[in-house]
């Protein structure tokens, strides 16, 4: 019989193979899954791992959908390694577009300081709706996993009364969405001919400051012992409140730039279908990345590809798109479970 | 107000909360083991859809229930089975469990989006069914909604009257103790998730079989977590559970107060939709204020994995 037996100390390897190892199960998994529906294979393969990657412009719309899920990731992660729960991304990213829409509006025709207003609407708008959570949960003690996910669905009804309502673009025939913004509102494009922009770039400079702050910094160390061993964490005399506002800010702030690089990006507009589920994925970015910036780079190409590979499935296959959210929790379920490598071994009895 | 308002308020207030009793319910017999799955809205999606599915193939209301019970039950092993054999983090798997949940029920549901079932007729129960106002409001109800009192019942018998019910505490508040003195954790963790998977199961099929009989991808629309919240409102007891529900179907049925009262008012769609998740956010300040309460009341090992060699 198989058993597990305590390592005498974590593995390091398992610790980066099992994200390796639950890759591969997904996709193994994946390949069934196609077969059982009556999908060949080796097209459903294709569709998913191939078609995406095939040329530039594929290999740019794949950088494009990474861009918010490395954003929102990178704030999450911070958050996570505190054990601060944060799991309303999706609302923050929302709140982020709306405030950065406003911009947009209003003050939409002075060139540069149009978009960098825009990005800091957007943060302050991301941070300011995770700051509900944040607040409740260091005043009140208030779950903050409940609270932000709550003010998701509040989000999601605040942009589509605004884009239903006072925002709504009067020559849209009705549509819920804002006009177009003005040129000046938008990112500008990094490769001619693609959608791929500005943003892209904010997102790995913000991975490597990360990556320096969460790794290499103090602050870093004390939010990963406030997470690992808070008794350590309180007898040191950090603050677990502080932990609770950075981690929520943070993790408030990428999702609502995330937010702003939507609507200021491919979008151009906002819409109420502005969501997409980015703050949802990002979660699952955060982990199989485990809690790492370089990790969560990788990881949000990955689910980019899941994402894609979607579209084209819809497209080329017949198959809901909603086939790649079936792989992405697929993915967490075995990372979940091979990640029990990294404490124990399996031992034959 | 005129009385055949106020029954048709009562009446829908009991439909929207019905589902909210049944998941929450579930969910606190899982708790009360330790065990912490906050998977609800997925476990309710696919349990949604395949008693969507199964009830529209067959033809049989009851068959797609128990499809849907069933469809709840097999995420829930999941968790199980990397929660509690795999001892991995039980809020990161309910979370997977979560997003899973959704995305396979969308998937699965698509092709049947633009179906509807037909409506289940409301059972009414002789002589109680004539009482004025609340006759037609309670005891003319859908079957499940009298099933939603009996599990009340069931469940606060168990846990306050029962053998068994002691057991599973004891597993939730010191499973050492109890592997001490013989109990077999893993079995009752693993019988308390799968209960609470099978009541989410449930409370998904009662909204697409009883309450709207159709599936929308969306549909159950946080009601899962709405749930989740519960619990913690009832502080772990059934019968706040059940009291908080229909609070909470109040709230969900918001909209009908305001159409039919006599106030001309004009507020966006929007705003009504939100009060749901309002109030929950409200609710859970209001009782995690009181700290104390929370720690009388929660499960002491609850979301901590159990090894068994350690002890």
């Amino acid at each position: 019989m198989l058993r597990l037996e305590t390592r005498p100390e974590p593995s390091q390897r398992m610790r980066y193979l099992s994200p390796l190892i639950a890759v591969s199960l997904t996709v193994v998994s994946g390949l069934m899954i196609f077969i059982a529906l009556g999908v060949d294979p080796q097209k459903g393969f294709e569709a998913f791992f191939i078609n995406p990657m095939k040329d530039l412009y594929g290999l740019t719309e794949l950088l494009l959908k990474a861009t918010p899920l490395m954003l929102c990731a990178l704030g999450l992660s911070i958050g996570f390694r505190a054990n601060v729960w944060n799991i309303g991304a999706e609302g923050q990213f929302i709140a982020g577009a709306i405030a950065a829409t406003g911009v947009a509006l209003y003050l939409g025709q002075w060139s540069i300081l149009t978009l960098v207003l825009m990005m800091l609407a957007g943060m302050i708008g991301g941070g300011l709706w995770a700051s509900i959570a944040a607040f409740l949960k260091t005043r009140f003690n208030t779950n903050e996993i409940l609270v932000s996910l709550m003010l998701v669905y509040i989000a999601e009804l605040l942009v589509s009364w605004v884009v239903f309502g006072p925002w709504k673009d009067p020559q849209g025939f009705n549509f819920p969405q804002t006009k177009m913004f003005e040129e000046a509102a938008l990112l500008p494009i990094l490769i001619e001919g693609t959608r791929l922009n500005l943003a892209f770039t904010f997102a790995i400079g913000l991975l490597i400051a990360g990556y320096l702050l969460m790794v290499r910094s103090h602050l870093g160390f004390k939010m990963r012992v406030a997470g690992e061993a808070p008794d350590a964490a309180r007898y040191a005399g950090f603050s677990a409140k502080t932990m609770v506002w950075i981690g929520l800010l943070s993790g408030g702030a990428c999702a609502g730039l995330a937010g702003m690089a939507e609507v200021s990006g491919p979008m151009g507009q906002l819409t109420d279908k502005v969501g997409s589920g980015y703050g949802f994925a990002a979660i699952i970015v955060a982990f199989v990345g485990r809690l790492n910036p370089i990790g969560i780079f990788f990881a949000s190409f990955l689910m980019a590809l899941f994402y894609i590979g979607g579209e084209q499935a819809q497209q080329y296959l017949a198959l809901p798109s909603s086939i790649s959210k079936v792989f992405q929790g697929m993915l967490l379920f075995y990372l979940l479970a091979t990640d029990v490598l990294i404490r124990f071994r399996i031992r034959n009895l | 107000m005129s009385s055949e308002l106020l029954t048709s308020i009562l009446f829908a207030t009991l439909i929207a909360g019905t589902p909210l009793v049944i998941v929450a319910l579930g969910e606190l017999v899982t708790e009360k083991s330790g065990m912490l799955n906050l998977g609800a809205e997925g476990m309710m999606s696919v349990g949604a859809v395949a008693a969507f599915v199964v009830a529209h193939g067959s033809g049989s209301t009851w068959l797609g229930v128990a499809a849907g019970a069933a469809a709840g039950m097999t995420l829930a092993l999941v968790f199980g089975i990397i929660t509690i054999h795999l001892m991995a983090n039980q809020v990161a798997t309910g979370l997977a469990i979560a997003i899973f949940g959704v995305g396979l029920a969308a998937f699965l549901g698509k092709p049947y989006e633009s179906l509807v079932l037909e409506s289940v007729q409301p059972l009414a129960i002789p002589f109680l069914s004539e009482l004025p106002v609340i006759g037609k409001a309670i005891f003319q109800q859908q079957s499940l909604v009298y099933g939603s009192w009996i599990l009340f019942l069931g469940v606060a018998w168990f846990l306050y009257r029962s053998r068994a019910g002691l057991v599973l505490k004891a597993v939730g508040e010191s499973p050492r103790s109890a592997h001490a003195v013989g109990i077999s954790v893993f079995k009752v963790r693993y019988l308390a998730v799968l209960f609470g998977g099978a009541m989410a199961g449930l409370g998904g099929a009662f909204l697409s079989v009883f309450h709207t009989p159709m599936w929308t991808e969306g549909m159950v629309a946080g009601k899962g977590w709405i749930a989740l919240a519960l619990v913690v409102f009832a502080t772990w007891r059934p019968f706040r559970v059940l009291i908080g529900a229909y609070l909470f179907g109040g709230v969900l049925i918001s909209q009908l107060f305001v159409q039919s009262s006599t106030l001309q008012v004009n507020i966006p769609s929007q705003f009504l939709s939100a009060l749901p998740y309002i109030a929950t956010i409200l609710v859970l300040v209001l009782i995690s204020r009181n700290l104390q309460m929370i720690r009388l009341n929660s499960p002491a090992s609850l979301g901590k994995p159990f090894l068994k060699e350690n002890s």
